[in-house]
């Protein structure tokens, strides 16, 4: 009695705990198939990593989980409920930045509580608390040009953390910063997966960086396009973020990845 | 770097007139004055009123040309910019108009209209208008999809994409079109005052070269170029109210 009320109860945990889930997903653009019957979860509260070679559809995914594109085929849930636009429980960060030229860091950070409605005084008040978290403190008032590329990128970052959604969908966010830049961009954002009860999907094109920052990593192969592989690095959360880089499980999984990729990028 | 502005502008004005009183004294026509003869017509005409009165006559179909074309043009520009259906109705009317030899067309507005107002505004208008819709539709288009892309994953919906985000990333080139058909109106407003009634400043221009008095002929081409200038610099101005962070300094800065 008891073990069939824990089996139960497990069920039941799997079957919620998965913040956005696809199943079946294609995509086509005209000729091209983007995406073929894809099915991947994403587990609420961890970080899944989206790892493949260029042009394999890891961007259209991520649009297709935001709602910004319609998959030909199949169908994705974000906390159980079907996806048919953009909603207030995701947030993109985009690989391009997207911030508007002509508006200032501060109402770039807060644009889009701006559409949502939130009062002014009150939207600035929240977007100054991330451009903080993010380092740019003293920057509210500068405009997107007056910015470096990593700058920017961190308004972007604000920018999706102040609306404050349950899942944040990351497309190369740290491609336009220096290495060392992006060693503490990716110290924060272990550290945000730990603090904040967020679901992060990061799409990056670093091997290194998806099993440094990740509970999960899906590996995408193109022609046809499929998950390949599904990667835990379980044993590397406990450690300590400054050693993780010259422990032997995380340069296993390293080379594990490589060599099931390699074959894609001659 | 405001001073270093106000510098060069001033400079470039000196040498203009510099080199207009040296061509006036050669002279290189006897029909053209120099500066400071063209100056002394110019405070005649303010002193006795009569450029005043010129203005008022000029003014009523320039103001209300540009402003017809101005608001009417950026709405028309938008909803091309907009919609594919409409710029194959009424892009090509804009390309033609842009085209269409004037001096040609006056006769046939004047047949329509008459010699009044309506002729002088339709020229001003047709002056105006397709340079301010076709850059108005073009900077719409070019708007960069992923600032709507951003807009839509946040929630904007149409009119909040339209209003925050497509018509502040345009206004620049909006503002060019507006800057470039402004000054289109000026040359319409006069050759509607030449080529239909000689009224206002155009009256001024026929009558002074019919008795040869060409100082005061330049003297009121002089004061259109004053005004017109005038007039580019309240646009600019609206447009750094409006939109403070198109102000960006120069590609050189
Ligand atoms: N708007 C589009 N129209 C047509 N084809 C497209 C479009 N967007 C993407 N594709 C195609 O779909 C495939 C997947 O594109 P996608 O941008 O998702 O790849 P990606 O994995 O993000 O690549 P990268 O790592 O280089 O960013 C590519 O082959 C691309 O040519
Ligand atoms: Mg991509």
């Amino acid at each position: 009695m008891l073990q069939t009320n824990a089996l139960a109860e497990d069920t039941v945990l799997t079957q919620t705990d998965n913040a956005v889930s696809v199943s079946g997903v294609s995509k086509n653009y005209g000729e091209v198939e983007a995406l073929k019957n894809l099915t991947l979860d994403f587990p609420r509260g961890q970080l899944t990593s989206l790892l493949g070679p260029s042009g394999c559809g890891k961007t259209t995914l991520l649009k297709i989980i935001a709602g910004l594109l319609e998959p030909t085929e199949g169908k994705i849930l974000v906390n159980g409920s079907p996806v048919t636009g953009p909603g207030e429980d995701r947030a993109f960060v985009f690989q391009d930045f997207a911030l508007l030229p002509w508006a200032s860091v501060i109402r770039n950070v807060a644009f889009g509580l701006e559409l949502r409605g939130v009062a002014k005084s009150e939207r600035e008040d929240i977007a100054n608390k991330y451009i903080k978290e993010v380092g740019l403190e003293g920057f509210e008032k500068s405009f997107p040009h007056e910015l470096s590329g990593g700058m920017r990128q961190r308004v972007g970052l604000a920018r999706a953390l102040s609306v404050d959604a349950d899942v944040l969908l990351m497309d190369e966010p740290f491609s336009a910063v220096d290495e060392q830049t992006r060693r503490k961009f990716q110290e924060d954002l272990l550290a945000l997966v730990a603090n904040e009860n967020k679901t992060f999907i990061f799409v990056t094109h670093s091997i290194e960086e998806a099993v440094y920052v990740s509970d999960q990593i899906a590996i995408l192969l193109p022609r046809p396009s499929r998950v390949a592989d599904i990667i835990r690095p379980t044993g590397l959360r406990e450690k300590d973020v400054a050693s993780i880089r010259r422990d032997s499980e995380y340069l296993d999984i390293v080379d594990e990845i490589w060599a099931s990729l390699k074959s894609y990028v001659e | 770097m405001n001073n270093r502005s106000l510098v060069l502008k001033l400079l470039s004005a000196v040498i203009v007139f510099g080199a207009w009183e040296i061509a006036g004294r050669i002279p290189v026509s006897y029909a053209f004055p120099t500066f400071i003869e063209s100056m002394k017509a110019l405070y005649t005409m303010v002193v006795d009123g009569s450029l005043f009165q010129a203005y008022a006559e000029t003014l009523k179909p320039l103001i209300i040309g540009v402003l017809i074309s101005a608001v009417l043009g950026i709405i028309i520009g938008l909803w091309i910019g907009l919609s594919e259906w409409f710029d194959w109705l009424f892009s090509p009317i804009f390309i033609v108009m842009q085209a269409a030899p004037l001096a040609a067309l006056i006769p046939l507005l004047v047949m329509i209209y008459g010699i009044g107002l309506t002729s002088k505004v339709f020229v001003v208008c047709i002056m105006a208008m397709p340079v301010i819709v076709l850059n108005t539709s073009s900077a719409v288009r070019n708007t960069p999809s992923s600032f709507i892309e951003m807009g839509t994953s946040f929630l904007a919906n149409r009119w909040e994409v339209l209003f925050k985000i497509i018509i502040p990333a345009a206004s620049p080139v909006i503002f060019s079109g507006l800057r470039l058909g402004v000054s289109a109106g000026f040359i319409g407003a006069i050759l509607s005052e030449l080529k239909i009634t000689p009224t206002g400043v155009g009256d001024i221009i026929t009558y002074s070269r019919s008795i040869a008095d060409y100082a005061s002929m330049y003297a009121a081409i002089f004061s259109i170029i004053v005004l017109a200038v005038v007039f580019l610099n309240l646009l600019e101005m609206l447009e750094r109210v409006l939109f403070e962070g198109n102000v960006r300094g120069y590609a050189s800065d």
